[in-house]
């Protein structure tokens, strides 16, 4: 336990001292949602209608802009190397590099819905429920990107491929994630389905790309 | 007659090894057996696979034929020291090793006495990013006091090091198999062992 505490440790450590990297991403998926009123016009209806949409593709296009980050300083500074002789299995250590890259990648977007709330006119409920939406989603999205981050560690000018990769995979949690917030009162059957596509990645995820980082030796 | 006793059991047995990479052997039907206490140094010109076998031995890379096989079979048994540092420049020097001490399970001595011992006392409290690849190099060192393994895979250990650093590791070595461990060493250079060891020279690959 103690050394998976201690690799969300580092790893939220290094992100505060290199500071601006964990911003860009914020930066872009305000950017996203900012730009969308300007193509599709100053139609509030409309920007309202579209608005649980519109922050889901923003917060999935940013979570896979970062994928790459994942393992990427590890296998380069010969970490990764090192980490499959730890004392606790490369399982765990990828579990917990999902969680400081969830913690880093994926929290501070949640921080920053109340932007995209007033930018696509969203009313306060369903600001709540896309808060939610986020929350309960996006772990699913950093596993599922544990998988194409582990896929193309080894190589050098992978940093777009393991999004193309893990982009159908991915599909069913926007959809899931956009019905959870659209849902009328009463039913939460999309928001249960995001919930359980979650765990489920979460909890085998680590399996399969510890498994692909072992063969990425090669 | 009396029976010959059963060889005692090794630290690290690579059985009928046989690798391939890029089109070219750089090694076939080879056996290496490290024993408690034994060192064995790997020699060989540049690209004659040292480096390959050490990997190879360590488990990352898969050889064509053969297999490897640890004392304990799946317990995490060995440290390796690779041109990869390993090292991160944004957290102390401090940092660093006690990262590394909680990864592979403080089993050795405490990360300050470590630091000492590899001569970087006086740096623990700066960025690892100001080291010296020479520096670097002993902290690389240091990794290996701080969690007890019985196997060291060493990859050329002097690279950038200077002849006190070189005695170092001699002397790191030495104690290393004075305690019953077992190291594989590949170095160009000629280390002043005084403990037990065999050299094995790789050829130039086919």
């Amino acid at each position: 336990m103690s050394a998976i505490l201690a690799i969300i440790g580092r790893d939220l450590r290094l992100a505060a001292r290199l500071g601006g990297d964990a911003l860009t991403l914020v930066l872009f998926f305000v950017m996203v949602g900012a730009v969308v009123p300007f193509a599709i016009g100053p139609d509030r209806v409309l920007l309202a209608q579209l608005a649980p949409g519109i922050v889901w593709i923003a917060a999935f296009l940013s979570m896979l802009l970062g994928l790459d980050r994942l393992f990427r300083a590890d296998e380069d500074d010969g970490s990764l190397l090192l980490l499959r002789h730890a004392a606790i299995p490369l399982e765990a250590v990828v579990a917990a590099k999902l969680v400081a890259h969830w913690l880093l990648t994926a929290l501070p977007l949640v921080v920053a819905s109340p932007i995209l709330a007033v930018l696509l006119a969203m009313d306060q409920a369903t600001w709540v429920d896309t808060v939610l939406a986020l929350l309960v989603g996006t772990p699913a999205l950093t596993a599922l990107g544990t998988i194409g981050a582990a896929v193309t560690v080894s190589l050098k000018r992978g940093g777009l491929l393991a999004p193309v990769l893990i982009l159908p995979l991915c599909i069913p949690v926007l959809i899931f994630g956009v019905a959870a917030i659209g849902a009328p009162e009463g039913s939460n059957a999309a928001f249960l389905f995001l919930s359980a596509i979650s765990l489920v990645s979460v909890a085998f995820c680590p399996f399969a790309a510890a498994l692909a980082l072992r063969v990425s030796g090669e | 007659m009396a029976p010959i006793p059963p060889p005692p059991p090794a630290l690290l047995m690579g059985s009928d090894l046989t690798l391939t990479r890029g089109g070219r052997t750089l090694f076939e039907a080879l056996t290496v057996r490290l024993g408690a206490g034994e060192v064995l140094v790997v020699e060989g010109p540049n690209g004659a696979g040292k480096s390959s076998l050490l990997l190879t031995l360590a488990g990352v890379l898969h050889p064509d034929s053969g297999r490897v096989a640890g004392a304990e079979a799946d317990a995490p048994h060995l440290h390796f020291l690779g041109y990869g540092a390993a090292v991160k420049t944004r957290l102390t020097v401090a940092e660093n090793l006690a990262f590394w001490r909680t990864m592979y399970g403080p089993s050795g001595i405490d990360a300050a006495a470590a630091l000492d011992r590899v001569g970087l006392a006086h740096t623990a409290e700066l960025d690892a990013g100001v080291l010296s690849a020479g520096q670097t190099r002993r902290l690389g060192l240091a990794r290996l006091l701080v969690s007890r393994r019985p196997v060291w895979l060493l990859d050329e250990p002097t690279a950038s090091l200077d002849a006190a650093g070189s005695r170092l590791v001699a002397e790191m070595i030495d104690a290393h198999a004075a305690q019953g461990g077992g190291v594989v060493v590949a170095t160009h250079e000629h280390l002043p062992l005084t403990a037990n060891h065999r050299s094995l020279r790789l050829g130039a690959p086919q």
